[in-house]
C-alpha cells in the first residue's frame, strides 16, 4: 500500500524551477531516502509534502490526502522534523512535551502516556524540568523527533535530521527511526550522509529538481553503473590523477582518502595496464589495484555528473 | 480554545524565563514615569537673574528689591559693565541681565517714561518668554508703585477704579504644574511602548528559532496562534498600566478624576492597534533587529511626536496636522488627559473612543489577513 503517491510536483520560484515534475511512491512503514546536492529540491519537495509550500502544479496525496485540496487533514496525520532544532529552547523539556501536545489536542491519559515515550525515546527520564537549550546536541534531536511524533502520526518528515550531530548520537538516532518504522511508521528522511542511505529500504535521487535516479541501494549499484570500477592506491595521489583522467579508456575518476576510484570505458582494460601507465611510464609505485563493487557515492558522483552533463548540453 | 490557552501558557512561560526581558517590559516603564515625571518639567521657578545698576540711586535699589521680592528671580550677580553681562549670557550662568541706565530715577522724577534693558540667554525661548513674563509682572507693579505715591503727594485721592482686575480660576490642573499636564501622556506612551515592542519580536522571532515553521506543520489555525500572542501580550500590557497608574497617583499625587473602568476600556481599544502595528512589523521583518529598529523608528518615534504629547498639535503647520489624524495615540492622550485631569468620560469623549475602536480593529484585521496569507 502506498503512503505517499507524488504526481508530477513542480514548484517555480519566477522563472527558476526548483522541482521539476517530480514523481514517486512511498510503501507504508518503509524508510525513504531522499538524495541529492544543496539545493537540488529536496526540502523544496518535502516542504512542499507538508504543507509549508503550495505547488505550482502537480499534485500528491500524503495519507490518502491531497496536498492541494485538503492540507488540513494532511497536517493531522503527518510529523515533521527539520535540520534546525524546533523546540523552545527557553521552555523545560516538560513544558515543551506539554505545548505541542496541546497543540496536537492530546490530553488525559494519552498525554500522560505519550510523554512518558517521549521522555524515554529520549533518554529524559527524571530530567524533565531541565532547560531544554542546556541539552546536549543528540539529546535534543531526539527529543526534537519525540516531540514531532507525539501525536503517533502515520507519516515522518525528516529534512537533514542529523546534520551537525556526532556519529554515536547519530547512530542513536537512527535506531529510533528504525524502532518507529518497525512500529508501522512511514518515514520519509532526507540527508547528505551516504552511510545513512543505506539504512533505507528505497532512495530516490534528485539533481536540479529533476529525479535522476530510484530504487534500494543494492539495486542503485548494480543498475546504474555497468561498467568495471577499480579502486587505485599509489604513491603520488594527485598526480596519478592527472595521469589518468588523460586517457581515453578513464571515464570518471574521483578520491577517496589516499584512494583513487576509476569507472573505466572499456571492459578489456585491467589491473595491468593501470600498474603499467602508472609505474613503468611514469614512475609511479602503485601499492594495490583491485576491482571494486561501487559504494553508493561512486552512483551519485557518477549519476550527478552524468546529469549535469547533460543538462549543459 | 484549549489550543489556545497552551499557547498563552507557552508564552508567559517565555516571558518568565527571560530575566533581561522581564526587567524590560516591568522596570522600564517604572523608571520611564518617574524620569519622565521629573524631565518632563517646563514650569519655571527660579530665574537667575544678573543685575548691572548703572544709576545706583534709591529708587533703583527698590526696582531691584521688588526682583528679589517677587520670589521668581534669583540675583546671582551684581556687575559694573557690560563685558560682564555678555560674558555671563555667554556661558549661560544667567537667564536674564537687568540693565538699570544712568539716568534712571532723574527721569522717574522728571514724569518721563524710564526703559531699562533686559537681555536674555534666550536659547530656549519658552523659557526665555516665561521669564519675561514675571519681568513685566515685576515692572507695571512697580510703576503703579510710582503713579500711586506721586498722586498721594499731590494730593489727588483716586482709588484705581475702571481698571480691569481679572479673578482667575485655573480648571482642571490648579497649581498649572507641567507635570499634571504630562505625567498623564505619559502612561499612554508606556502602554504603546510595551505592546507595540512585545508584538513586533512575536512571530518574527519564532521564524528565527524555527519554530515557526514546526507550528505552521501542525494542525493549528493562524487565528489560533494569533490569539495565542494577542491575549498574553495585552494582559502583560494591562498589568504594566495599573503599576503604572498607582506609582502615578501615589507618588506625584496625579487621582484620575474620572472613571478608572473607562479608562482601562479605552486602553485595550488603544492596544488593539498597537498589536495590530506589532503584528504588522513582525510579519514584514527578517530578523528581530529589523523588526526592532522598524517599531523604534518607523512607528514609536514618528507617533509620539505627532501625538501632541509633548509637541501641541495646534501649533504645527495644518498638513501635519492632518497627519496626526492618522495616529492612534493622540486620541488615546486625549482621552486620558480628559478622563485623568477633567474627570470627563464618555458623552464627551465619544468621537475620540469611536475612532480609537475603528482604528484598532481596521489595523488589526489588516495584519492579521496579511499573517495569514504569509503563513499559509
Amino acid at each position: 500500500m502506498n503512503t505517499i503517491e507524488v504526481n508530477n510536483l513542480t514548484k517555480k520560484f519566477g522563472k527558476f524551477t526548483a522541482v521539476d515534475k517530480v514523481s514517486f511512491t512511498v510503501k507504508q512503514g518503509e524508510i525513504f531516502g531522499f538524495l541529492g546536492a544543496n539545493g537540488a529540491g529536496k526540502s523544496t519537495t518535502i516542504r512542499m509534502l507538508i504543507g509549508i509550500l503550495e505547488p505550482t502544479f502537480g499534485d500528491a496525496l500524503v495519507g490518502g490526502f491531497s496536498i492541494k485540496n485538503e492540507p488540513d487533514l494532511v497536517k493531522k496525520n503527518i510529523g515533521y522534523m527539520s535540520q534546525k532544532f524546533s523546540l523552545y529552547n527557553d521552555l523545560t523539556v516538560a513544558e515543551n512535551i506539554r505545548f505541542f501536545a496541546g497543540v496536537y489536542g492530546l490530553d488525559g491519559k494519552k498525554y500522560e502516556e505519550r510523554k512518558k515515550w517521549v521522555l524515554k525515546v529520549a533518554n529524559l527520564e527524571h530530567m524533565e524540568n531541565v532547560i531544554t537549550g542546556s541539552l546536549p546536541g543528540g539529546i535534543k534531536q531526539r527529543l526534537a523527533l519525540g516531540t514531532a511524533v507525539i501525536h503517533e502520526p502515520k507519516i515522518v518528515f525528516l529534512d537533514e535530521p542529523t546534520s551537525g550531530v556526532d556519529p554515536i548520537s547519530r547512530r542513536n538516532f537512527w535506531d529510533l527511526i528504525n524502532e518507529l518504522s518497525e512500529g508501522g511508521t512511514t518515514i520519509l528522511v532526507t540527508t547528505h550522509y551516504l552511510d545513512e542511505a543505506e539504512f533505507c529500504n528505497d532512495i530516490i535521487l534528485i539533481n536540479a529538481g529533476k529525479l535522476i535516479a530510484q530504487g534500494n541501494a543494492k539495486a542503485l549499484k548494480s543498475n546504474y553503473i555497468k561498467n568495471p570500477i577499480l579502486e587505485i592506491e599509489s604513491e603520488r595521489v594527485v598526480d596519478s590523477l592527472e595521469i589518468l583522467e588523460k586517457e581515453k579508456w578513464v571515464g570518471e575518476t574521483s578520491i577517496f582518502g589516499n584512494y583513487i576510484h576509476v569507472i573505466l570505458n572499456d571492459n578489456k582494460i585491467n589491473e595491468g595496464n593501470i600498474i603499467h601507465l602508472l609505474t613503468e611510464e611514469n614512475g609511479i609505485k602503485v601499492q594495490r589495484v583491485e576491482k571494486i563493487i561501487p559504494t553508493l557515492e561512486d552512483v551519485f558522483i557518477h549519476l550527478i555528473e552524468k546529469d549535469s552533463k547533460k543538462n549543459v548540453q | 480554545m484549549k489550543t489556545i490557552l497552551q499557547f498563552i501558557i507557552k508564552e508567559l512561560l517565555q516571558v518568565k524565563r527571560d530575566k533581561k526581558m522581564l526587567a524590560v517590559i516591568f522596570m522600564a516603564p517604572i523608571l520611564q514615569l518617574i524620569f519622565l515625571g521629573y524631565a518632563a518639567n517646563m514650569d519655571v521657578n527660579v530665574i537667575h537673574t544678573t543685575i548691572l545698576d548703572q544709576d545706583k540711586t534709591s529708587i533703583s535699589r527698590d526696582l531691584i528689591k521688588q526682583f528679589e521680592q517677587s520670589g521668581y528671580f534669583k540675583i546671582d550677580y551684581y556687575v559694573n559693565n557690560y563685558e560682564e553681562v555678555t560674558e555671563l549670557l555667554n556661558e549661560g550662568k544667567t537667564l536674564v541681565a537687568v540693565v538699570i541706565p544712568k539716568d534712571f530715577e532723574k527721569k522717574i522724577n522728571r514724569r518721563e517714561t524710564a526703559p531699562i534693558q533686559t537681555l536674555f540667554e534666550g536659547s530656549d525661548g519658552n523659557k526665555a518668554s516665561i521669564a519675561l513674563g514675571y519681568i513685566q509682572g515685576v515692572t507695571t507693579k512697580f510703576s503703579q508703585g510710582i503713579v500711586t505715591e506721586v498722586k498721594d503727594k499731590l494730593g489727588i485721592k483716586i482709588s484705581l477704579s475702571g481698571s480691569l482686575t481679572p479673578e482667575v480660576r485655573v480648571w482642571y490642573n490648579p497649581e498649572m504644574k507641567t507635570r499634571n499636564y504630562m505625567v498623564p501622556g505619559i502612561l499612554g506612551l508606556i502602554l504603546m511602548i510595551s505592546t507595540i515592542s512585545l508584538m513586533s519580536m512575536a512571530i518574527v522571532r519564532e521564524r528565527e528559532i524555527g519554530t515557526l515553521e514546526q507550528l505552521i506543520v501542525t494542525p493549528l489555525k493562524p487565528y489560533q496562534l494569533l490569539l495565542g500572542k494577542l491575549i498574553p501580550f495585552t494582559l502583560i500590557g494591562f498589568v504594566v498600566l495599573v503599576i503604572v497608574m498607582v506609582i502615578m497617583t501615589q507618588w506625584f499625587g496625579i487621582v484620575v478624576r474620572g472613571n478608572k473602568l473607562f479608562l482601562l476600556f479605552t486602553a485595550l481599544l488603544f492596544v488593539l492597534s498597537n498589536l495590530g502595528l506589532g503584528l504588522f512589523i513582525s510579519t514584514v521583518s527578517k530578523t528581530q533587529q529589523q523588526a526592532m529598529m522598524a517599531s523604534v523608528f518607523a512607528i514609536m518615534m514618528p507617533m509620539i511626536y505627532l501625538s501632541g504629547f509633548a509637541f501641541p498639535i495646534e501649533n504645527m503647520p495644518s498638513v501635519v496636522q492632518y497627519i496626526t489624524y492618522l495616529i492612534p495615540l493622540r486620541y488615546f492622550i486625549t482621552i486620558l488627559r480628559g478622563i485623568v485631569l477633567k474627570g470627563i468620560g464618555f458623552s464627551s469623549l465619544w468621537f475620540e473612543t469611536i475612532i480609537l475602536f475603528g482604528m484598532g480593529i481596521t489595523i488589526l484585521i489588516f495584519s492579521a489577513l496579511r499573517f495569514s496569507k504569509r503563513i499559509e
